[in-house]
């Protein structure tokens, strides 16, 4: 019988090798086209293809483009304009790619063969990182200086307001490592867990078919291990939506603390 | 003691992380089925911050997860 490796499932694996580059001041860099990059680069063509296809500005939309108005509906009615308000406008293309690519990314990765991307944490930091820099970006932007009346808590006596001021920054400063930690250990946690399960189909299943007397009743723990395959399948194909929205949404109230700093929305 | 056996039982005490989450999901779910029968109407303007608050419920309990894969397989 196979080992039980849980993790091997993430391994990134070069597909098509191209001679690492080198770059000045960063040193030989290996630009091959690794599983993960591959599966980016489906996602990103899935996506393409699907928009262009679904914008047809069809009065009566076609099936294509309902779903595609529904995820546009709910990405400017809950999020951007939800969350943010009117001045939310600005913000819709970023949030709704970034809600797009993780959506994607994550039910690639309940595909049959499906190389999980946002199961690495390398990819999930970077999105979380751009996220982080955008609100850093847009708060200098429109607020200047007065970015840092974020951190004053209002209507507390100073000496309060500056230990409240301490855990705010320090709050604000976890906020892309949270980020990147949520959607990489929903999606690693999620997928391990449904290997474990499958192993134990097998292993179980073996166990009860060569076994006699109470070992048979191994049988019946691999019939409860497949339902549970089942039922954790369903789970994940909602978290893999869930968390693309949370973590759209959660971009949303960063943006909206920065956006709407000047008048308490 | 082993180190591999102090591996194991320190990845299985980081999976405790996970019964604040599953306290925190449990209110949260709870109170917000709560208030939604209460008030049918308010209910469906409140989803996004209830799936926030589960976002932000359910990272804890992943951090703990996390920490104990960190245990399991980093190698020092």
């Amino acid at each position: 019988m196979a080992a039980i490796e849980p993790m091997e499932q993430f391994l990134v694996q070069p597909v098509v090798r191209i001679p690492p580059v080198m770059i000045p001041g960063l040193g030989a860099i290996d630009m091959s086209i690794t599983n993960s990059v591959m599966f980016m680069l489906i996602a990103a063509g899935l996506i393409s293809i699907f928009f262009l296809t679904a914008a047809r500005r069809a009065v009566v939309p076609g099936r294509m483009q309902a779903l595609a108005e529904m995820l546009y509906g709910l990405v400017d009615g809950a999020l951007t304009g939800g969350i943010i308000g009117d001045r939310g406008r600005p913000f819709l293309p970023f949030v709704f790619t970034l809600f797009l690519l993780i959506a994607t990314l994550n039910l690639i990765g309940l595909a049959p063969g499906g190389f999980t991307v946002t199961s690495q944490l390398a990819v999930t930091a970077a999105l979380a990182v751009m996220t982080f820099v955008t609100v850093l970006a847009v708060g200098f932007w429109r607020n200047g200086l007065g970015f840092f009346k974020l951190f004053w808590p209002s209507g507390v006596h100073w000496g309060m307001a500056l230990f409240l001021m301490f855990i705010e920054m320090i709050s604000f400063s976890v906020r892309p490592l949270t980020l990147a930690m949520r959607l990489f250990g929903n999606m690693l946690g999620g997928h391990v867990v449904t290997y474990m399960f499958a192993s134990f189909v097998i292993g179980l299943g073996l166990f009860g078919l060569h076994g006699a007397g109470l070992a048979k009743l191994g049988l019946l723990g691999s019939v409860v291990s497949f339902g549970m395959i089942v039922a954790l399948m369903a789970l994940e194909f909602v978290v893999a939506f869930l968390q693309a929205f949370v973590f759209a949404a959660l971009t949303c109230v960063y943006l909206n603390e920065v956006v709407n700093l000047d008048h308490g929305h | 003691m082993d180190v591999t056996a102090a591996k194991y039982i320190g990845a299985g005490l980081a999976m405790t992380g996970l019964i604040g989450a599953g306290a925190g999901l449990g209110i949260l779910f709870g109170n917000y089925l709560q208030a939604a029968i209460r008030n049918p109407s308010g209910a469906a303007g409140e989803r996004v911050w209830l799936f926030l608050g589960m976002a932000l419920a359910e990272s804890m309990g992943i951090f703990g997860f996390v920490m104990g894969f960190i245990i399991l397989f980093v190698k020092v």
